[in-house]
């Protein structure tokens, strides 16, 4: 089974090679002899996933394989699953368990997906580091050149990315805010897409920040990715923001090629102090798409520099509302108090880990009287001016191309005790969340220590084929074979 | 008419201003498919949106919406093609989601206007700030156990309509009649009960005082006023307080305050200091709700009659007089039944009838128009034999109150009864004679000049024939026999 994919494996159980029964066992196998080094999963769900793994090998059997069955799979803790433990990585939901599922994973499971569990994050999916989980911070199973140092997995959906790198499922549903799949699919050397805003449901998705939170696929190739986006999109009249417009057929886009296509180079993406080998990388990139018949073309996007700020702005600013509801009353941990304020400030104060209550102090601040327009008011605007530089740019050109992240992984002990710092870790994934627009990482080489280094492709809205097309070409022409120090053999 | 408080140091108007929250007749909440009925075993009307767990969204109800456009459109108002839902921010046990889902900035109806009715009988116009939508919050029960509070999530979420008048009362009996007024309109187009007693419609004064000719001066706030009289109250002691704190040398301080029925007095709930900051904020999980210029049309090609328009018609239509409309239109269902009434007999008979016996009979069996034991027909048939002098008026009196004892018709009665008016001039002019002759001193008198005693004949006359005489004709033939 070397290097496997979702989409060998899913030709293999259509053969007959395989029996999905036998795939899920090897992957729980997997995960018993891997995790306890990674830390990728908060919650596994074998017992459901065997038995999803008999009626995925009873459906095939009779030739009602949907596109999906019997194809192991992780979920991002943050997607709400009927009856099994759901909790943002967070202590404050450390027992919960919806009596409900979300659309997303409903639409996987109708496509015949196996979960075997719940994938770690950083709690609430505020982080890019997946180090402020209540559960423990997850392990990249990449490691630097003759480096035994624990590095970070990138975040937030960090468990995702890193099950995935280390063959512990065959793709894992992500969620991406500001940069939250892209940045970890770049940090662990896998694929992620985030699609357009409204292109999957947020209904079930735990909230960070509504106008920015978006579900997406994370797995070992595009191909992969587009299977599982065929799956997890489409309109849902239960989430008023989903928008109504047919699911195209991301796969068949894959091959389409780039002949004619014009790719945009925002020159603002060329920040001070970037690493050169990712200055390289981004060239090599540009490279690739040039031979493959594209048209390499600068575009400026000027108000790049105002992203940052106004995501974390923006951001904040609905996550402190988002978290209102955690509050001890009807659901999740409660910590008794003598008044029902003192209930909110001790169930409040233990229930959040340190990086989550500044993110809703900050929140809150910019959205009081006195600081809404000078923060909250400001941001929105800059927003939109963000959004028209996008639309400008997307009359020249039909595809932008970027670095997915200033650095490769860090050490855990090499995280910046500054959060601003952090946070820069996000510069170029979240101009695009701002725009709403769809973009995906994938990973395009390693740098001198061995790590992955992604690259990240930016598209028109609802034009995620392009995407596809795109990035399919670098990623044959980058023949990124390596693999991980901690992997599953034969699984990855 | 201005209503003043005559204080040490002169007259002194009073400002008001309100906001009434009224709870829209629907069948699904704001945001969620959970039943939006009244009552229910608690916490049996809650949807997961509703109790805000993670994950869920709000998906708004047209419904609602087609409601706030109706109301709008019953005040003469200004219908905004696109607003916005916001979200205000606080934290409260029985607000789920830690925040209200309301149209802070950008509401569904603009500016409207109310005309309300005075006891002098004379109008005047009520401005409107605006309509919004938003949820309700659940309840919070502290008398449950001795040392915590439940919580009824079964009102969470319910559609209100926050409906803010201009600062244009001037007296307690008009906002009384404001508030009636509205609350007529709103029953009329079937968008809310008005049942404050239910609490679906709750008023929030805003409460200021000045001399005449002076700016506005710092208002209060008394929160949650639940019954018309109430509120009457409310600002009257309010208004007293506040001109005691000013010719006292002292200053109103902006506040929100609560009215104690019992005591008869407003008490401080917070102040201007310690008030919430909200946080308003676009909610990101709605878009933006745009109405078409159409639909909007056609719910007001939809809207019933209105009670003024009502008014001024059922006036044009069957001459009944200003005081008259004014009470067949209070309910849509009077009007209803007087113009099924006037229609099928006399339109003046019919109100006299209606405004008099008819209401009393509904009073002394304490029974609504809509549980009225007579029905429209049934009325309308016994103004008709009033009306071809089958009876006259006093019998029918009789006969309406047995319609409503023993539910049978006005026919069978008065031929069960043998109540039919006697129109044969023989059988009266007999029943005269006797009367005078056994009154033999009583006519002496009368032919002396006494002339007060034909009052007295008429009664006698009227009793030997068991009310049945027609009364124009006992008079008549009276007259006569007197004169011989």
């Amino acid at each position: 089974m070397a290097g496997m994919t979702l989409a060998s494996a899913r030709k293999a159980l259509e053969a007959r090679k395989i029996s999905a029964v036998e795939l899920v066992e090897a992957h729980i196998g997997a995960v018993d002899s891997l995790d306890g080094q990674l830390n990728a999963f908060i919650t596994t769900s074998f017992d459901r996933a065997r038995a999803a793994a008999r009626a995925a090998d009873e459906r095939i059997a009779k030739g009602e394989a949907g596109l999906l069955e019997g194809l192991p799979l992780g979920i991002k803790d943050l997607f709400c699953t009927e009856g099994v433990r759901t909790t943002a990585a967070s202590n404050i939901l450390r027992d919960f368990v919806p009596p409900y599922e979300s659309t997303v994973t409903a639409n996987l499971l109708k496509q015949g997906a196996v979960f075997l569990g719940k994938l770690n994050l950083d709690e609430f999916a505020m982080g890019s580091t997946n180090l402020t989980s209540a559960f423990g911070g997850v392990t990249n199973p990449w490691r630097r050149e003759g480096s035994d140092a624990k590095l970070v997995p990138g975040g937030s959906s960090g468990g995702s990315a890193a099950a995935v790198a280390a063959g512990l499922v065959l793709g894992a549903t992500g969620t991406d805010t500001g940069g939250s799949i892209r940045q970890p699919a770049a940090y662990c050397g896998v694929a992620g897409v985030k699609p357009t805003y409204g292109r999957c449901s947020r209904f079930g998705v735990i909230a960070f920040a509504s106008s920015l939170d978006q579900a997406g696929p994370m797995a070992r190739t595009l191909e992969d990715c587009a299977l599982m986006l065929e799956a997890m999109a489409g309109f849902d009249p239960k989430d008023s923001t989903s928008v109504d417009r047919p699911v195209p057929r991301y796969t068949e886009a894959l091959e389409r090629g780039v002949r004619g296509l014009k790719v945009g180079i925002p020159k603002e993406y060329r920040v001070d102090g970037m690493p050169p080998e990712i200055d390289a990388l981004w060239e090599q990139g540009i490279a690739w798409l040039r031979e493959a018949g594209a048209e390499p073309v600068e575009v400026s996007l000027p108000h790049t520099k105002y992203g940052l700020p106004t995501y974390y702005i923006a951001a904040l600013a609905e996550a402190s509302s988002n978290l209102a509801r955690y509050d001890g009353v009807r659901f999740g941990a409660r910590v008794p108090g003598a008044s029902l304020d003192a209930l909110y400030e001790a169930t409040r104060r233990e229930g959040f880990g340190e990086e989550v209550r500044r993110r809703i102090l900050m929140g809150t601040y910019v959205l009081s009287s006195g600081y809404y327009d000078a923060y909250y008011l400001r941001a929105q605007k800059v927003r939109t001016r963000i959004q028209h530089d996008f639309l400008a740019a997307f009359e020249k050109v039909d595809v932008l191309l970027t670095p997915t992240a200033p650095s490769a992984a860090f050490a855990w002990d090499e995280k910046p005790d500054d959060p601003v710092q952090v946070y820069l870790n996000d510069v170029f994934t979240v101009p695009a969340s701002l725009a709403g627009a769809p973009a995906l990482s994938l990973p395009a080489g390693l740098d001198r220590q061995g790590l992955p280094l992604g690259l990240q492709l930016i598209g028109r809205y609802f034009d995620e084929e392009t995407l596809f097309a795109a990035g399919r070409v670098m990623e044959k022409a980058a023949g990124f074979t390596h693999r991980p120090a901690i992997v599953a053999e034969g699984l990855a | 008419m201005s209503y003043v408080i005559e204080g040490r140091t002169g007259a002194w108007e009073i400002v008001v201003g309100l906001e009434v929250h009224a709870q829209v007749i629907s069948n699904a909440k704001l945001f969620s498919g959970a039943s939006a009925a009244y009552g229910g075993e608690p916490n049996t009307h809650v949807s997961l949106i509703d109790a805000g767990f993670p994950g869920m969204l709000p998906v708004l109800n047209h419904e609602c919406v087609a409601q706030a456009v109706r109301t709008g459109l019953g005040l003469n108002a200004t219908i905004h093609l696109e607003s916005r839902f916001d979200r205000k921010n606080y934290f409260y046990a029985d607000l789920p989601q830690g925040y209200q889902i309301s149209q802070f900035a950008h509401p569904i109806v603009g500016e409207g206007k109310v005309l309300i009715d005075l006891a002098d009988g004379g109008q005047r116009e009520i401005g409107i700030t605006r309509l919004h939508l938003e949820q309700d919050a659940g309840k919070s029960m502290h008398d449950q156990d001795p040392t915590r509070s439940f919580i009824d999530l079964n009102r969470a979420g319910v559609a209100l309509m926050e409906i803010v008048s201009e600062p244009d009362i001037r007296s307690p009996e008009e906002a009384g009649a404001y508030l009636r007024k509205l609350r007529q309109i709103l029953r009329y187009i079937g968008t809310c009960d008005g049942n404050m007693e239910e609490g679906s419609m709750r008023a929030d004064v805003n409460v200021s005082v000045r001399k005449a000719g002076e700016a506005y001066r710092t208002r209060c706030e008394i929160k949650n006023v639940n019954s018309i009289r109430f509120v009457m109250q409310a600002i009257e002691v309010e208004a007293a307080r506040q001109v005691e704190i000013w010719e006292s040398g002292g200053v109103v301080d902006q506040e929100t305050r609560l009215f104690d029925s019992a005591r008869g007095e407003t008490r401080s709930l917070r102040t201007k200091e310690d008030a919430h900051d909200y946080r308003y904020f676009p909610d990101p999980d709605l878009l933006p709700l745009v109405i078409s210029r159409d639909w909007v049309e056609a719910l007001k090609a939809a809207l019933p009659e209105l009670p003024e328009a009502k008014r001024l018609r059922l006036e044009a239509e069957y001459g009944v007089s200003r005081y008259e409309s004014g009470v067949l239109t209070a309910e849509q269902a009077v009007a209803d039944f007087y113009e099924e009434v006037a229609k099928a007999s006399d339109p003046k008979l019919a109100v006299n009838w209606m405004l008099g016996d008819f209401f009393a009979a509904l009073n002394r069996t304490g029974k609504s128009i809509d549980e009225s034991p007579v029905s429209a027909a049934g009325l309308s048939e016994l103004l008709a034999l009033i009306k071809d002098a089958t009876i006259n008026g006093k019998i029918a009196k009789d006969v309406l109150e047995a319609m409503v004892e023993t539910g049978e018709s006005a026919a069978e009665i008065v031929e069960r009864k043998g109540l039919r008016q006697v129109t044969d001039t023989g059988a009266i002019e007999g029943a005269i004679r006797d009367i005078l002759a056994a009154n033999a001193d009583k006519v002496a008198e009368y032919k002396s000049g006494k002339e007060k005693l034909f009052g007295f004949f008429v009664g006698q006359t009227m009793k030997a024939m068991k009310g049945k005489g027609n009364p124009a004709m006992v008079n008549d033939l009276l007259a006569r026999l007197l004169a011989e």
